[in-house]
């Protein structure tokens, strides 16, 4: 579709769907309307389909802005201010209403009578069932995503009638619902994609990927990777209530510097993900919302395939020496977070996660610790950053190399390009010291733990085994998180972790947004823009 | 007649002589790719991927299969105009690289007419006033040039012109957001936008050509100022030039039908070089100017190690550079008659 669209019928559709647009052929920024918003963002958007493989995270978007889903997220007050997801309401979209049975294993959905795909055809349940089965079956991250949620064979998911789509689990799991409201389990047209994909292409890989087949709030009008997208509004979207913005401008800026003086001189509404640096300076002047990304850690991993690493002593030692303060002003700028000074004792019920930890910069303490293992002369370590993530990485690094030579800790730091990053740390798991930043779409400590201090799993880069988490992980994952017996075991969790310190929690990031002349920005724990509630002003 | 079919027979030969160059070109391009550190299947697959996925995702993009056999398919598709799909941009990368190989040349290209424009002058009034205002006027503009980095100084450029001034339109890549693209002819957008006679998009893209291509020409403009300059003082010392002035030549005969014609030799080769330094070089200038530019396509491809990407990239300036030594090369005949194709 955007492959085609010529200068002459693009103003066609712009007449079609909205009466005044600035996409004439030329026309002063100035008389912009206010149903136009345009952002800048550092990031190539290489898909139009979230569930190709080696679609760029930029590109989640699309799913987002262009796709329904049956279920999404409610809204609070975000910390640091303006708005965020809630995790604990789930809301409808596609779905009117929906049911659980008594054993938990059967979920049944009613679709919305009055939602429609772009093309005007009634949303189905065959729609539902065949974009949920494409999910399972295209492996890669889709697949591992929808996993989590306990959505693994197509044999699941069942369309009863026209407007009753219904999921069959092997077992209950609190982490079902939420998943469905993520940006992978969106609804496509399968009727079109049909008869559209090539023979080969029963998924219509290559037809999704340049052209959306959805029912979401808005449509893709253009396309060109590495320049912009432009998102224009379905004015018939039934999964919520109408956006005010009637055309959105995505352009891609590559230089944060160039970033920053379009947001400032008011050029463009919005800079979404902007560095910390320049969130500290500009949130004087314009609106910049600094949320903590939720269940998101920027850890230091002592790896427990490296020997000296084995000795309690020497990992606790390293907690006490990390300058906590400085690496949160220095390589965060404050922005997000910080983690420590907090007490040992968790209170009762307490499930707060991430948390401040026990631990503070405390020489003194951190030399003993040393002199009690059994390294009291020290030893040499390499500590590995990533080049892609140098942003925070690098001061990071160089602060934690500084202090741990004050406990004998001698540190070279080791910089790794980005393509080797991931095999390095999460494949390999090669890396004796190492700086990492997992987080957690699902907010449950569980989830967190599951990805993060499981044995052989991806995000544990410690090669950390701990029998009593390995238990506790599995029995609280699928678990109701009001459960009794949740927050006790949880609990018993923090307590081993943060005694144990496979990974050392330096600080909680922030994802910064800049806004000059648009409002209703909501965090989203995907870290993409949600252009669906906001409005310029 | 028969001046015009040696020169055709000439460009012919040049043109065969490339083929080993091409060939040799295909080759190293595909082994040095090879050859980068990184698992593209392990990027692409994403960060969640387990073992299975990464699998499946190297087997989609046909990593799986031994190099040699990896070899011939990717010279099999070469051969049928098929340079493969860039993972990064998603889409075919003989589209990409049509898209942005003429963005990018038109920046050089501005760039480096702006550059001559200032340095050839510059270097001949230097060379023909030692020691006045102008050679230190020329002296410190190219030391400028070289010194400041265009990353630097584009954003400098933005900072003043666009920040403060408010004069430069927002540096957002080759048209502001509120002109459409015109239609793709030639892909040069100040080209495309005077065939079809839509000056007001012609000027869209005239204006926000000029940041970055002054920034690019400070940058470029040294070494020709330099080149000009030094050219034009061994030219004017010479014999012929003392003969010429002693037999009552005009000053201005001298200079530019004798000393300037002489001299341009040697800037035309540094012409050719830093053209093609300056392409590559614009990467800089790309990423601050967000202009969609073949540079900033090439790092971000060798990043994340997109063989295909890399690859036609790597062709594509092994063509541009045989087209452009044979440019060089008869503007040589032309510039100078003593030099001919045969001696080559």
């Amino acid at each position: 579709m955007t492959e085609v669209t010529t200068r002459r019928n693009f103003l066609k559709m712009g007449a079609a769907g909205a009466s005044v647009l600035p996409f004439l052929k030329a026309m002063p920024a100035s008389a912009q309307g206010a149903d136009t918003m345009v952002v800048v963002v550092g990031q190539t958007i290489n898909s139009l389909d979230l569930h190709r493989s080696g679609t760029s995270r930029a590109a989640y978007q699309v799913g987002i802005n262009c796709y329904d889903r049956l279920v999404s997220f409610g809204t609070k007050e975000a910390i640091g201010g303006g708005l965020s997801y809630d995790y604990s309401v789930i809301e409808p979209e596609l779905a009117e209403s929906w049911t659980v049975s008594d054993d938990g294993m059967t979920l049944t959905f009613k679709l919305k009578p009055e939602a429609k795909f772009w093309d005007g055809r009634k949303v189905t349940a065959q729609d539902v069932k065949w974009s949920f089965d494409r999910a399972v079956s295209v492996g890669g991250f889709p697949t591992v995503q929808m996993k989590a949620g306990g959505l693994e064979r197509p044999e699941q998911f069942i369309a009863e009638d026209d407007d009753t789509f219904v999921i069959k689990l092997d077992r209950p799991s609190k982490l079902t619902i939420p998943d469905l409201a993520v940006p992978v389990p969106y609804v496509i047209n399968s009727v079109e994609v049909q008869a559209n994909a090539a023979a080969d292409d029963p998924w219509g890989l290559e037809y999704l990927h340049t052209t959306p087949a959805g029912s979401g709030a808005f449509k893709v009008t253009r396309w060109s990777p590495g320049e912009q997208l432009v998102y224009d509004r379905n004015d018939d979207w039934a999964g919520g209530p109408l956006p005010a913005l009637k055309r959105v401008v995505i352009r891609e800026v590559p230089s944060p510097a160039t970033r920053r003086a379009l947001v400032e001189r008011g050029d463009v509404q919005m800079a979404f993900g902007i560095p910390d640096k320049d969130a500290a300076e500009l949130a004087d002047t314009i609106d910049v919302f600094s949320t903590p990304v939720e269940n998101c850690i920027h850890c230091l991993c002592p790896n427990f395939s490296f020997e000296p690493f084995q000795d309690a002593n020497v990992r606790k030692a390293i907690a006490y020496a990390v300058p906590y303060e400085d690496i949160f002003q220095t390589a965060a700028f404050g922005r997000g977070l910080s983690l420590y000074g907090g007490e040992a004792e968790i209170p009762e019920g307490d499930i707060a996660w991430p948390r401040k930890t026990q631990y503070d910069t405390d020489l003194d303490k951190a030399k003993e610790l040393m002199a009690a293992s059994a390294y009291p002369d020290g030893f040499e370590v390499p500590l590995s950053i990533s080049l892609d993530l140098a942003s925070w990485m690098e001061p990071t690094a160089l602060l934690v190399q500084e202090a741990l030579g004050k406990i004998g800790i001698k540190v070279e730091i080791e910089k790794i390009p980005g393509a080797n990053w991931r095999t390095a740390v999460l494949v390999e798991k090669r890396l004796p010291l190492h700086l990492e930043n997992f987080g957690g779409w699902l907010n449950t400590p569980d989830y967190y733990f599951f990805w993060a201090y499981k044995d052989g799993h991806l995000f544990n880069s410690s090669n950390y085994r701990n029998e009593e988490i390995e238990e506790l992980v599995d029995a609280s994952l699928h678990m109701e998180m009001d459960d009794p017996a949740y927050a006790p075991m949880i609990k018993r969790m923090f307590d081993i972790a943060l005694e144990d310190l496979p990974r050392i929690p330096l600080y909680q990031p922030a994802l910064n947004v800049a806004a000059n002349g648009a409002e209703g920005y909501e965090f989203w724990f995907h870290r993409q823009l949600d252009v669906r509630p906001i409005k310029v002003t | 007649m028969q001046a015009s079919n040696t020169r055709l027979r000439a460009v012919l030969l040049r043109c065969a002589q490339a083929i080993p160059v091409v060939i040799g070109v295909v080759v190293i391009s595909f082994l040095l790719t090879r050859a980068l550190p990184g698992d593209p299947a392990v990027y692409f697959a994403g960060v969640m991927a387990d073992e299975a996925s990464i699998e499946e995702t190297r087997v989609a993009m046909g990593l799986d299969k031994p190099l040699p056999q990896q070899f011939v398919a990717y010279v099999s598709d070469l051969l049928r105009g098929d340079l493969g799909m860039s993972l990064t941009s998603g889409r075919p990368v003989a589209t990409d690289l049509a898209n942005r190989l003429p963005a990018s040349l038109e920046l050089t290209l501005t760039a480096l007419l702006l550059a001559c424009a200032i340095a050839i002058p510059l270097g001949v009034l230097a060379a023909t006033r030692p020691g006045t205002w102008v050679d230190h006027l020329c002296r410190v503009v190219v030391t400028a040039g070289v010194s400041l980095p265009t990353f630097f100084t584009g954003i400098v450029f933005i900072f003043v012109f666009y920040y403060i001034l408010g004069i430069a339109p927002s540096p957002l890549g080759r048209l502001d957001f509120i002109y459409l693209d015109p239609d793709h002819i030639t892909g040069f957008y100040l080209i495309d936008a005077a065939l079809t006679g839509d000056w007001e998009t012609w000027r869209g893209a005239a204006k926000q050509l000029i940041l970055p291509a002054s920034t690019l020409a400070l940058f470029t403009l040294a070494p020709i100022a330099r080149m000009t300059r030094a050219s034009m003082l061994t030219a004017l010392s010479s014999d012929f030039i003392r003969t010429a002035r002693a037999a009552g030549l005009s000053g201005h005969k001298v200079l530019y039908t004798y000393a300037f014609r002489n001299a341009l030799l040697p800037v035309v080769t540094t012409l050719g070089m830093v053209f093609s330094f300056a392409l590559g070089a614009n990467v800089l200038v790309e990423k601050v100017f967000a202009w969609p530019g073949i540079g900033s396509y090439a790092v971000e491809a060798l990043v994340v190690s997109d063989y295909a990407a890399v690859q036609g990239f790597v062709l594509a300036m092994a063509l541009l550079f045989v087209l452009l030594n044979l440019i060089i090369d008869l503007l040589y005949t032309a510039i100078d008659p003593r030099i001919g194709f045969d001696s080559k």
